[in-house]
């Protein structure tokens, strides 16, 4: 599809043709191919989570293999580093480089994981809000102020240390954490769209209040939400690696970036890299998933034009 | 205007009441405050013991309004981890907190707003592009890593700051820059974009055609316009400050409210962990009132 919409764009007949002429799909998928910081964060997304995801399983790796006689080598490009350990070895004589590329899947994990609970919530209360107005839009926006007041990474801290801590229980908590955007963006489209002519016509032909909102008003807010998703896939990576840091995220030996800080950390003064590297990777995928989110906004919002 | 400052500051209430209550019920259910008390080793009857002796086993409810009558009168409970009254603790590690916090708002003005200003002044431009670039990447880097790397470049290669504490102000430029720089986009993006719908306005353009220009147009009429609405965002990133300080005084080793937090989940204090849950939330609902009362003040079509 991809492709046939490549070849459309480059036919000279077709670039000539008038703007009014060009469905809403041609107009997306041009703003797409002029938008640099879109094209940006896609190249570069991609090429982390192919990093990531897929180079394991066909080069031989491991994050956990410890050789303590090879403890804290110091990566290829300074003095006394070799091919064989690129970024070197940490305080275990663990491969630095692996555990790094093994430390994207457990971000990735985290931050789709935590993105979709945050998403299922605000969705949901923002629906219910939006659509029926009055008393429950009242109720709703009451819980919106409340979670907004909460300080954030303190309640989130204090949860993981009662509930214990896990893969599921920091993306639930995260998720739980982080639906306001969601709500907010929901709530206004829903109240926008329910009074239009096509959802009193629906009411009118008796159609059922799930009905008209599945198939009448989420698909017109689907747009939004994903712009929402992915800045808030962003937002959770950085949390989880902050309470991983802090020591109460993902545990050790589990290669999180945070966890990699934290340990890194011991060695602030000789061996800086073992800081350094995981938060280069940190800001990387955090910066491509940012600019993907602003990149689709600027694409999917029909009042913007093309530059 | 009175009506809606007395509106919100009724809302305000409620939500902070709100908020106290959610926190004492959840880290009063969900752990037993009588085994913090007594230690990981302790024995049951010990456990019971301590909880006749405390008073753990009335009615949650009770518990709830002796805590909060407890706040009125200044009684904010002792914590067990720390030996010491919770009041007292607040008292010692407050002004770190303020300090870092007022530190690092003046941080976020001095590097957002001349950056805001410029970028509207000159837009596409390269000062426009960098300014971009500049909220982008703030956007993107992990608040802690932040802090260790400025630790590695100043503290450790060059030796120009001290690696950690909180002795003089010297030690505080490091954590205020870090705490700082999360609140430049928002407010950055603020700045220029109000300036940019100023200086598109009507009475810009009159003023241009009757001969103002250059700086003097922009200090003496636009940007007095635009500056308005930055300055109750500021107030709103000044309340996010005290609850922000956790990841930065943990890192800088700062004995402020921040690391009285993680030290006391570390601890499992649950006395003072509910107290500054209340405590940050109460900061942030008093700064968010402030700019409402202030955007309120300055815009009538608010006070509705």
């Amino acid at each position: 599809m991809i492709l046939k919409y490549i070849f459309r764009h480059t036919n000279p007949d077709f670039l000539n043709r008038d703007f009014e002429k060009l469905t809403p799909k041609d107009i997306m998928f041009r703003k797409a191919i002029y938008h640099s910081g879109f094209k940006f964060g896609l190249l570069l997304l991609s090429t982390i989570t192919f990093i990531g995801v897929f180079v394991p399983f066909f080069v031989d790796m491991s994050p956990y293999d410890q050789d303590i006689s090879k403890r804290l080598l110091p990566p290829v490009w300074s003095e006394g580093g070799s091919w064989q350990y690129i970024f070197g070895t940490d305080g275990n004589g663990r491969d630095y480089l692996a555990r790094i590329i093994y430390g994207t899947r457990v971000s990735l994990t985290i931050g789709i994981g935590a993105a979709t609970v945050g998403m299922l919530i605000g969705v949901t209360l923002g629906v219910i809000a939006g659509y029926f107005g009055g008393i429950v839009d009242q109720v709703v926006s009451y819980i919106l102020t409340c979670q907004l007041a909460l300080p954030g990474i303190l309640f989130l801290l204090t949860i993981i240390s009662i509930v214990g801590s896990s893969l599921t229980v920091v993306i639930l908590v995260i998720g739980v954490l982080h639906w306001t955007l969601f709500l907010v963006v929901t709530r206004a489209a829903t109240q926008r769209i329910r009074n239009l002519d096509y959802i009193t016509a629906a009411n009118a032909i008796g159609a059922r209040k799930t009905n008209i909102i599945f198939t009448d008003i989420l698909p017109n807010v689907l747009n939004q939400i994903i712009v929402i998703f992915t800045l808030e896939v962003g937002v959770a990576i950085l949390a989880e690696a902050t309470i991983s840091f802090l020591g109460l995220g993902i545990q050790p030996p589990t290669p999180s970036w945070g966890v990699l800080i934290a340990e890194g950390k011991e060695a602030i003064f000789f061996q800086p890299w073992l800081i350094i590297l995981p938060g280069i990777a940190l800001f990387l995928l955090v910066i491509s998933i940012n600019m993907l989110g602003d990149g689709l906004r600027d694409i999917t919002d029909p009042n913007t034009n093309i530059e | 205007m009175l009506k809606f400052v007395a509106g919100r500051f009724l809302v305000s209430l409620a939500v902070a009441f709100t908020i106290s209550f959610v926190t004492f019920f959840f880290l009063n259910i969900f752990t037993d405050p009588a085994q913090a008390v007594a230690g990981e080793e302790a024995l049951f009857e010990e456990i019971e013991q301590i909880r006749t002796q405390y008073g753990f086993d009335r009615p949650i409810l009770t518990r709830y309004f002796e805590w909060l009558g407890g706040i009125f009168t200044g009684d904010f409970g002792v914590s067990y981890y720390w030996n010491k009254p919770v009041g007292t603790l607040l008292l010692e590690r407050a002004p770190q907190t303020i300090k870092l916090a007022l530190m690092s708002v003046s941080v976020t003005i001095m590097v957002a707003i001349p950056l805001g200003i410029f970028a509207a002044l000159n837009p596409n431009s390269i000062i426009d592009r960098f300014a971009l670039s500049v909220a982008v990447s703030a956007q993107a880097i992990p608040n802690f890593w932040l802090g260790l790397i400025l630790i590695i470049i100043f503290s450790v290669t060059f030796q120009i700051f001290p690696v950690s504490g909180d002795k003089t102000y010297y030690h505080f430029i490091l954590p205020s820059i870090v705490l700082g720089t999360s609140s430049v986009p928002p407010v950055m993006r603020l700045m220029r974009t109000g300036l940019l719908d100023v200086i598109n306005s009507d009475y810009i353009r009159t003023a241009r055609s009757i001969g103002f220009s250059g700086w003097r147009l922009v200090t003496k009429h636009a940007l007095r316009n635009a500056v308005l609405p930055v300055i109750s965002v500021v107030a709103v990133q000044l309340g996010h400050k005290f609850g922000g300080s956790l990841i930065t005084e943990s890192v800088f080793a700062i004995n402020g409210l921040g690391r009285l937090a993680l030290l006391s989940i570390l601890g499992a204090d649950i006395p003072t962990v509910q107290i500054l849950i209340f405590v940050f939330a109460i900061t942030f609902i008093v700064f968010n009132l402030l700019s409402d009362i202030l955007n309120a003040y300055l815009d009538p079509r608010l006070r509705l």
